[in-house]
C-alpha cells in the first residue's frame, strides 16, 4: 500500500509497507452493453487476507465488476490477475462466489445443496455432503441438515447458500450483496463469519450499498459510480481526505473571535460546525480565548466512511444509496 | 480438507463439469413426481388411440351397412334372397346383403328412384325387373361395385343352380412377400412414430427443466464455476439418460405384455434389418434425433426469461419439428425417390428417415454413413446451441438487466453477449 495515497498500486503486492501479495489486480476493466458503458475503466489491487468492500449504489457497475474479476464474462479492455492468474477460471477452483440473486434447488436437501456446490468446485460428493454436514452443525443449522431447501425460511436457505460457497475452503471468497435480505441478528452473524475468514487468511471481497457494513468490516474499499472507481484504496486514507469537522458552541455570539472561524463554518442550530483548519486546533482555541468566545463546548469529529463517500461519489451517488437502503430496510 | 478435494487447479473440465451437472440433474428428475407423469406418459396418447380407434371402426362399421332392397315378383324375390345366401357363403364379403323390398304382382311396376330418393333406412340400391333383366337403381358408385354381383346372383337364381366348388386344401405360412413388405412399412411408420412422440417429449421436458433453473436464479453460481457449455451438455445427458431409463420401463412393460398375451417378435413382420439391429439404430437414431432438437430446445430457452416467452419461443421450433417429421413420414410412401433421399439428408429429418429405412431395406451402410452424418451435425447443433446459451443465459440477471420481448431477444443473440446488471 502506498502510505501517502493510501492507495493500493503495486503490481508485486500491496505496497511498500504491504508485504502481502495481491489477491487481485484489475487495471483500466472496461464492460460495454450494446450502447451501455457499463464499466469504465476500474483500477482495483486487493491484497491477499483483506476484507475489501465494492461501494456504490444499485447500476453503478458493482455486480459486472465482480463477474469480470470472476471470469463469468470478459471484459471488453483491461488487464485482470486473480490469485496469481491471468485467467480467473485457471483458479476457479480456489474460489467462491455468492451472486446476489440467491439460488438454490428447492427440493435438494440442505446438505446435499452444500455437497452440490462442492462439487462445481471438485470436491468429491461424499466428501461435499461429510463437509457440508459439518459446516451446518458448525452454524446452528444441524437440524435443518435433511430439511428441503423450500423447507427453510429464507435467511436460512440464504446460510445454506454462503456455506455452499465456502464448503471447498477458498482462498478467495467474493460476495455480491451478502446483506442484502438478511435480518439484524443474521447480519451481525455474517460479519462475524467474514472476520473469521479474514483471519484464516481468506481474501474477502464483498459488494454493498450499505456503508455502515463497509466501514466496520473493510481495510480497502473501491468506490463505483457510473461505472467508474473514482477511489480505490484504504478506508483510513478515505476518510482523511475529508478533514475533521469542528463542533463549537461559545457562549458569545459575536467578538473578536469570529475572525478564528474559517469562511466556510456555518451555523447549526446553537453550533457553528466548519471544517478543522490546516494549522490544527491549537491555533484555534487560543484565538477563540484569546477572542472571549466563552467556549462551551467543542468537539473534532474525524470524517466517516460516508462522508468521504458523498466527497468522492458525490451527492446524488450518496442519495441513491441511502433510498436504496431504506427501501431494503422498509 | 484432503488435497484430493481441494485440487489446486482450475474449474472442472467441460466433460466432468457436464458429468456434475447430468448427475444432478438426473437424480432430481429420477425422484421426482414429474418422473411418474414421465413414465406415464405414452399412456395417454395409447389410450386416446385406442379409443379413438373404436369409435372410428364402430362408425364405420355402422356405415357400411347399406342394403339392396329386391322389388320383384314374389317368386323371384325368395329366388334372388335364396342365391344372394348361397353365394354369400362362399364369397364372403363380396355380396352385399338382400333385402325384401316389395313382392310385385306380374305387370305392376315399381317406382325404385323415388324410394331411394326418399334416402330411407339403410337402403343404397334396388333391384327390379325379372331374374332374365334384373334393373339396378343406384348411385353410380354402387352401380359400378354391384352390377356384375346382382347379374350373378339374379343368374343363380333364374337357373336354379346351387354354386359348386371343390374343395380348397390349405397349408398355412408365416408372413409372404406382400404381408413382410406391408410389415415393414407398419414398422417403419411405428418407428417413426415412436421416435418423434419420445424426442418431442424429451425436448420439451429440458426446455421446462432449463427455465426452472433460470427461475432458480442458480445458474450464476453454474456460470462462476464451470463452462457454460458443461451446463448445457450436462442438462442434455441428463434428460438423455431419463429417457433410458423411460424407454427401458416402457420397452419392459410392452414386451411383459407381449410375452404374457403369448406372442413373441417372430409374430411381427421382421424389420430390414433384423429386430436385435433394428433396436439398437432405434436407440442411435433417437440419440441423434433428440440431440439435434434438444440442442434447439436448449438454445431457445436461454433466449427466454418466462415459462410465456419459452412457449412463444419454442412454438415455431415445434412446427418446424411437425413439419420436418411429416416431410420424413412420406418416405414410407417414396422409398428410393427424392423426398427419401432429401429426408435422409436433412439433419432434423435424417433420424426418421432412416428408422424408416431400418424398418425395410436390409443394407447396414446407409446406416453408418447417415449416423455418421447425423452426428456431425449433432457437434454443429450442440456447439451453436452452448454458444447461444453461453451468450444469453446469463441475461436474467438482478436488477437493472434490459427486459425485452421474444423477438428483440432472438434478435439480440446475434448482437451482443449479455447484459449489464448493476
Amino acid at each position: 500500500m502506498d502510505m501517502a495515497t493510501g492507495e493500493f498500486n503495486s503490481s508485486e503486492n500491496a505496497g511498500a509497507g504491504d508485504p502481502r501479495p495481491l489477491a487481485i489486480e484489475a487495471r483500466g476493466l472496461v464492460k460495454r452493453f450494446d450502447q451501455t458503458l457499463a464499466v469504465d475503466g476500474v483500477d482495483i489491487a486487493i491484497p491477499e487476507g483483506a476484507i475489501y468492500g465494492v461501494l456504490g449504489p444499485n447500476g453503478a457497475g458493482k455486480t459486472t465488476t465482480l463477474r469480470m474479476l470472476l471470469g463469468i464474462i470478459d471484459p471488453d479492455a483491461g488487464y485482470r490477475r486473480i490469485l496469481g492468474a491471468d485467467d480467473p477460471q485457471d483458479v476457479a477452483r480456489r474460489i467462491g462466489y455468492l451472486p446476489e440473486e440467491r439460488g438454490l434447488y428447492p427440493s435438494m436437501k440442505s446438505y446435499e445443496a452444500i455437497a452440490f456446490m462442492g462439487a462445481l468446485r471438485g470436491v468429491p460428493l461424499p466428501e461435499g455432503r461429510e463437509r457440508a454436514k459439518q459446516l451446518l452443525e458448525e452454524h446452528g443449522l444441524g437440524h435443518a441438515i435433511d430439511k428441503q431447501i423450500r423447507q427453510l425460511s429464507k435467511g436460512m436457505a440464504q446460510t445454506v447458500q454462503l456455506l455452499g460457497t465456502l464448503v471447498h475452503d477458498p482462498k478467495l471468497v467474493v460476495f455480491d450483496e451478502p446483506f442484502s435480505g438478511l435480518d439484524a441478528i443474521n447480519q451481525g452473524k455474517l460479519e462475524v463469519l467474514i472476520r473469521n475468514l479474514a483471519d484464516k487468511g481468506t481474501t474477502v471481497i464483498f459488494s454493498t450499498h450499505v456503508i455502515h457494513h463497509a466501514e466496520r468490516l473493510c481495510e480497502g474499499v473501491a468506490i463505483i459510480a457510473g461505472g467508474k472507481v473514482p477511489y480505490a484504496g484504504s478506508v483510513e486514507v478515505a476518510r482523511d481526505r475529508i478533514p475533521a469537522q469542528v463542533r463549537l458552541e461559545t457562549r458569545a455570539r459575536d467578538g473578536r473571535w469570529r475572525a478564528a472561524l474559517p469562511d466556510d463554518a456555518r451555523r447549526v442550530g446553537d453550533f457553528w460546525q466548519f471544517p478543522l483548519p490546516t494549522s490544527g486546533v491549537e491555533p484555534l482555541l487560543k484565538a477563540l480565548i484569546e477572542g472571549d468566545a466563552g467556549i462551551l463546548s467543542l468537539s473534532i469529529e474525524r470524517a466517516g466512511l460516508h462522508d468521504a463517500f458523498v466527497a468522492i461519489a458525490g451527492e446524488a451517488a450518496a442519495r441513491d444509496m441511502v433510498s436504496q437502503n431504506a427501501g431494503e430496510q422498509a | 480438507m484432503s488435497q484430493s478435494a481441494i485440487e489446486t487447479g482450475g474449474r472442472l473440465s467441460m466433460w466432468r463439469g457436464a458429468f456434475v451437472i447430468a448427475r444432478r440433474d438426473f437424480t432430481a428428475i429420477l425422484f421426482s413426481r414429474a418422473f411418474i407423469f414421465f413414465l406415464l406418459g405414452p399412456l395417454f396418447p395409447v389410450v386416446v388411440m385406442g379409443l379413438a380407434g373404436g369409435v372410428g371402426a364402430q362408425v364405420q362399421s355402422e356405415a357400411m351397412v347399406a342394403d339392396v332392397g329386391i322389388a320383384m315378383e314374389g317368386e323371384d324375390v325368395d329366388a334372388m334372397l335364396e342365391a344372394r345366401d348361397a353365394l354369400a357363403n362362399q364369397l364372403p364379403g363380396t355380396v352385399p346383403p338382400m333385402v325384401e323390398l316389395e313382392r310385385l304382382q306380374p305387370g305392376e311396376d315399381f317406382d325404385a328412384r323415388s324410394v331411394l330418393e326418399n334416402a330411407e333406412g339403410s337402403l343404397a340400391a334396388v333391384v327390379t325387373g325379372s331374374l332374365d333383366a334384373p334393373v339396378l337403381t343406384a348411385t353410380e358408385g354402387r352401380i359400378a361395385r354391384w352390377q356384375g354381383t346382382v347379374g350373378m346372383v339374379a343368374g343363380y337364381a333364374r337357373d336354379g343352380a346351387r354354386p359348386t366348388a371343390p374343395p380348397v386344401g390349405t397349408s398355412v405360412v408365416v408372413t409372404s412377400g406382400a404381408q413382410e413388405n406391408t410389415g415393414r412399412l407398419r414398422t417403419a411408420q411405428g418407428g417413426q412414430v415412436l421416435l418423434f412422440l419420445l424426442i418431442m417429449l424429451l425436448a420439451s421436458m429440458v426446455l421446462s427443466n432449463l427455465v426452472e433453473e433460470k427461475g432458480n436464479k442458480i445458474i450464476e453460481i453454474l456460470a462462476a464455476a464451470i463452462p457454460m457449455d458443461a451446463v448445457f451438455l450436462g442438462k442434455l445427458f441428463a434428460m438423455l439418460g431419463i429417457s433410458v431409463v423411460g424407454i427401458a420401463v416402457w420397452g419392459g412393460a410392452g414386451a411383459s405384455i407381449l410375452f404374457a398375451g403369448g406372442m413373441s417378435l417372430s409374430d411381427f413382420a421382421n424389420p430390414g434389418v433384423g429386430w436385435p439391429m433394428f433396436f439398437a439404430l432405434f436407440a442411435a437414431y433417437f440419440a441423434m434425433g433428440y440431440l439435434l432438437l434438444g440442442s434447439i430446445f436448449l438454445a431457445v430457452g436461454s433466449l427466454a426469461t418466462t415459462v410465456r416467452e419459452v412457449q412463444t419461443l419454442s412454438m415455431p421450433a415445434t412446427m418446424f419439428q411437425i413439419l420436418v417429421f411429416f416431410f420424413a413420414s412420406l418416405v414410407v410412401t417414396d422409398r428410393g425417390g427424392i423426398i427419401e433421399y432429401s429426408a435422409m439428408a436433412f439433419p432434423l429429418s435424417s433420424p426418421f428417415a432412416m428408422v424408416a429405412r431400418a424398418a425395410v431395406e436390409e443394407a447396414l451402410w446407409p446406416h453408418l454413413l447417415a449416423l455418421g452424418w447425423q452426428a456431425m451435425w449433432v457437434a454443429i447443433f450442440v456447439r451453436t446451441g452452448a454458444g447461444m446459451f453461453r451468450r444469453r443465459v446469463m441475461k436474467s440477471g438482478p436488477r437493472g438487466t434490459v427486459r425485452r420481448g421474444p423477438l428483440s431477444a432472438l434478435l439480440g443473440v446475434f448482437r451482443n453477449r449479455s447484459t449489464p446488471t448493476g
